[in-house]
């Protein structure tokens, strides 16, 4: 058992990285009260724009193309959530129909100029980023094995982004006013803040994370822009709803659905899983999520503004 | 209103091709000539509609009660697969196998949709996020049994081809269109458009779903028992998109596909925005749709432009029926103030 863990876990924290880092896009941009299922679009602008700029790049400057292409889809991500934004917060727009047309946008645009400029509409990138091992630390027996070897430098970058996201959620003004906004906007305006403006934060840093996320998958284990993400967005937010809307239990929710993907993925090959049949491990994520919403369903720690546009007039 | 949002979506789609150093206006002759260009296009334009018919039907139906039905690719992937498992399973005579294989696609989509529609019923869990699950539950559940039990002969990737018996392809009218894609399915779509629009207008149970739709607290004081009927809508949206899956699956194309979940799903929520949630709306947003996604490989056989440019359109009118409210807010200004000035 032990074996095969070893054997997965690589696989499997690649895997949850961009799950995670667009399930924390999703957390605040629900916690300012508005709901974005346009996140699984948004990874794959990213995804998109990361492609893009390697590409261009990677000739050039192959030591920093990668990151200038993972900084490209962060920016891209923000700009293009800006559309979400702009429908939901000003216009009072049904945020799940703007969130759906993000989707759709996203994925018929990024492929209409994939092959536009490469011809096939995919986007192959020559050099992603290399598993490094974590000097000193890789050598401590067990867990240096396990966490500190083989790992990919985003990893850690968006373990610090968790840490931080937390930090300012919970610990600074700028992050209870953000909440305020997503649990009683008209509480939060008698009391001074701005909550057009803390939305519009809130729906850009989503975009952001999403595009960032799109964009490691393109630079860890995919390597290839092909215009979809495949569902990922969708599982973010499968897993945003699985840590009800919180930092930690997000972090729980997608390492979760990261191993049970991975274990699904290489089932074949190892004989002790061949048992477990792929169809349980794959729908596992969408089928947990189902029924911890109704479990949850009396007690939900959804933020109780989410969704609903902003009625400056309401009591 | 949903003109506008077509216009804008039409004229997005002509700075785009602009943007990337085509002719609009050569783009959009070719585009509407590939969908409309002779008897076998047009027969093609209504085959790539007729599913659309029904995916957009379900999700206005959906709508009417106020549920957001974003679950019609699952529902239409699950209806296929029943079809598909029936057509490849019995040998009977083509009538009665079309029957069962219906049937047995409506009881697939329905089983989706019903799913979502408990949920919110009992829990109230939102259809939303709840629809979304169900599509990737579906999209996992074909990946794994098309393969085990219909695989294809030569890919993995895809199941047996249905035999003619089993198709909604009849040589009629394939002969009638000079060979093209037209098949059964159009006629059920149809079909289904008189049966909805008569349940939504000229029946109790359309008004009951329509009433929970506007206030369900008001429908519930009324006596109507509002979960109820939040169930049986969702039941017939999913239905109706399980029919699109029949329609698709075992009529347009003859073969299901695993890894994809069916694009149709989500153009659907297009088709109902643009039909203005009316089953007549529908059929015309579909046809229009269907023209659109007909036409494009024609467009790109023709000129440089990439055939997804009609899916960007089809998502940005999307966007503009989303946003439409700012439109009207400030056509009404113009109005008042045109009125002023006389």
């Amino acid at each position: 058992m032990w074996g095969i863990v070893v054997q997965v876990f690589p696989y499997a924290i690649a895997f949850t990285i961009p799950l995670l880092i667009t399930a924390l896009g999703g957390l605040f941009s629900e916690r300012s009260g508005i709901v974005n299922i346009g996140l699984e679009g948004l990874m794959v602008v990213g995804f998109f724009t990361g492609a893009l700029v390697i590409y261009r790049l990677e000739a050039f400057m192959p030591g920093s193309a990668v990151w200038i292409g993972l900084l490209a889809a962060f920016v891209a991500g923000a700009l293009f959530s800006l559309l979400h934004a702009f429908a939901s917060i000003n216009l009072n727009a049904n945020q799940v129909i703007s969130g759906t047309a993000i989707n759709m946008i996203a994925g018929a645009l990024t492929v209409y100029l994939a092959r536009n400029i490469t011809g096939s509409g995919n986007i192959h990138i020559v050099h992603g980023l290399v598993r490094k091992s974590v000097p000193v630390l890789s050598r401590i027996p067990i867990i240096g094995k396990l966490f500190f070897t083989h790992t990919y430098a985003t990893t850690w970058l968006i373990l610090a982004i968790l840490l931080i996201s937390w930090f300012v959620l919970y610990k600074t003004a700028f992050g209870l006013r953000l909440r305020a906004c997503g649990e009683h906007p008209q509480a939060a305006d008698s009391a001074g803040i701005n909550v057009y403006l803390m939305r519009y934060i809130a729906v850009m840093i989503s975009g952001a994370f999403a595009g960032l996320g799109g964009a490691i998958i393109l630079v860890t284990y995919s390597g290839e822009f092909n215009g979809t993400v495949g569902g990922q967005g969708f599982l973010a937010l499968a897993a945003l709803i699985f840590g009800q809307w919180k930092p930690l239990g997000i972090l729980g929710a997608t390492l979760f659905f990261g191993f049970a993907s991975t274990i699904a993925n290489v089932s074949q090959v190892i004989p002790a899983l061949t048992r477990i049949p792929g169809i349980l491990l794959k729908t596992f994520p969408y089928v947990i999520t189902l029924i911890v919403l109704v479990i949850f369903s009396k007690t939900s720690q959804a933020p109780r503004a989410s969704g609903e546009p902003y009625d400056k007039g309401k009591r | 209103m949903p003109l506008v949002a077509g216009v804008l979506g039409l004229l997005a789609g002509a700075v785009l091709m602009a943007a990337t150093g085509n002719n609009p206006f050569q783009g959009y002759a070719y585009l509407f000539r590939g969908g409309l260009m002779n008897i076998e296009r047009i027969g093609n334009s209504l085959a790539t509609a007729t599913p659309l018919i029904f995916t957009g039907l379900s999700v206005a139906f959906a709508f009417k009660t106020g549920l957001f039905n974003i679950g019609a690719a699952g529902q239409m992937l699950i209806g296929g697969m029943c079809a598909t498992a029936v057509g490849l399973t019995f040998m009977w005579p083509k009538p009665l196998l079309l029957t069962v294989m219906i049937i047995a696609a409506i009881i697939g989509g329905a089983a989706w949709g019903i799913v979502p529609g408990l949920l919110k019923a009992k829990f109230n869990v939102h259809e939303v996020v709840a629809t979304i699950m169900m599509n990737w539950i579906a999209y996992w559940t074909v990946y794994y049994v098309v393969p085990a039990y219909f695989k294809g002969t030569y890919l993995e990737t895809e199941s047996r081809r249905i035999p003619y018996a089993a198709s909604l392809k009849v040589s009629w009218l394939t002969d009638m269109f000079n060979g093209s894609y037209i098949n059964l399915g159009f006629f059920l779509a149809i079909i289904a458009v008189v049966v909805i629009a008569f349940i939504l207008e000229r029946t109790t149970l359309g008004y009951e779903l329509k009433a929970v739709g506007y206030n369900r607290h008001a429908a519930e004081y009324a006596g109507i028992r509002a979960n109820r009927n939040i169930v049986l809508s969702m039941m017939i949206a999913g239905a109706l998109a399980g029919l699109g899956g029949a329609a698709f699956y075992v009529g347009y194309a003859s073969n299901i596909q695993i890894g994809v979940l069916p694009s149709q799903g989500y153009d659907g929520i297009a088709v109902s925005l643009l039909g203005t949630n009316s089953p007549w709306g529908v059929f015309g947003a579909a046809i229009f749709f269907g023209l659109l996604h007909s036409g494009k490989g024609f467009m790109n056989a023709m000129t440089k432009i990439p055939p997804e440019i009609a899916d960007t359109i089809i998502a940005t009118i999307i966007y503009f029926s989303a946003t439409s409210i700012l439109i009207e807010r400030n056509w009404d200004k113009l109005r008042k103030r045109m009125g002023g000035a006389k």
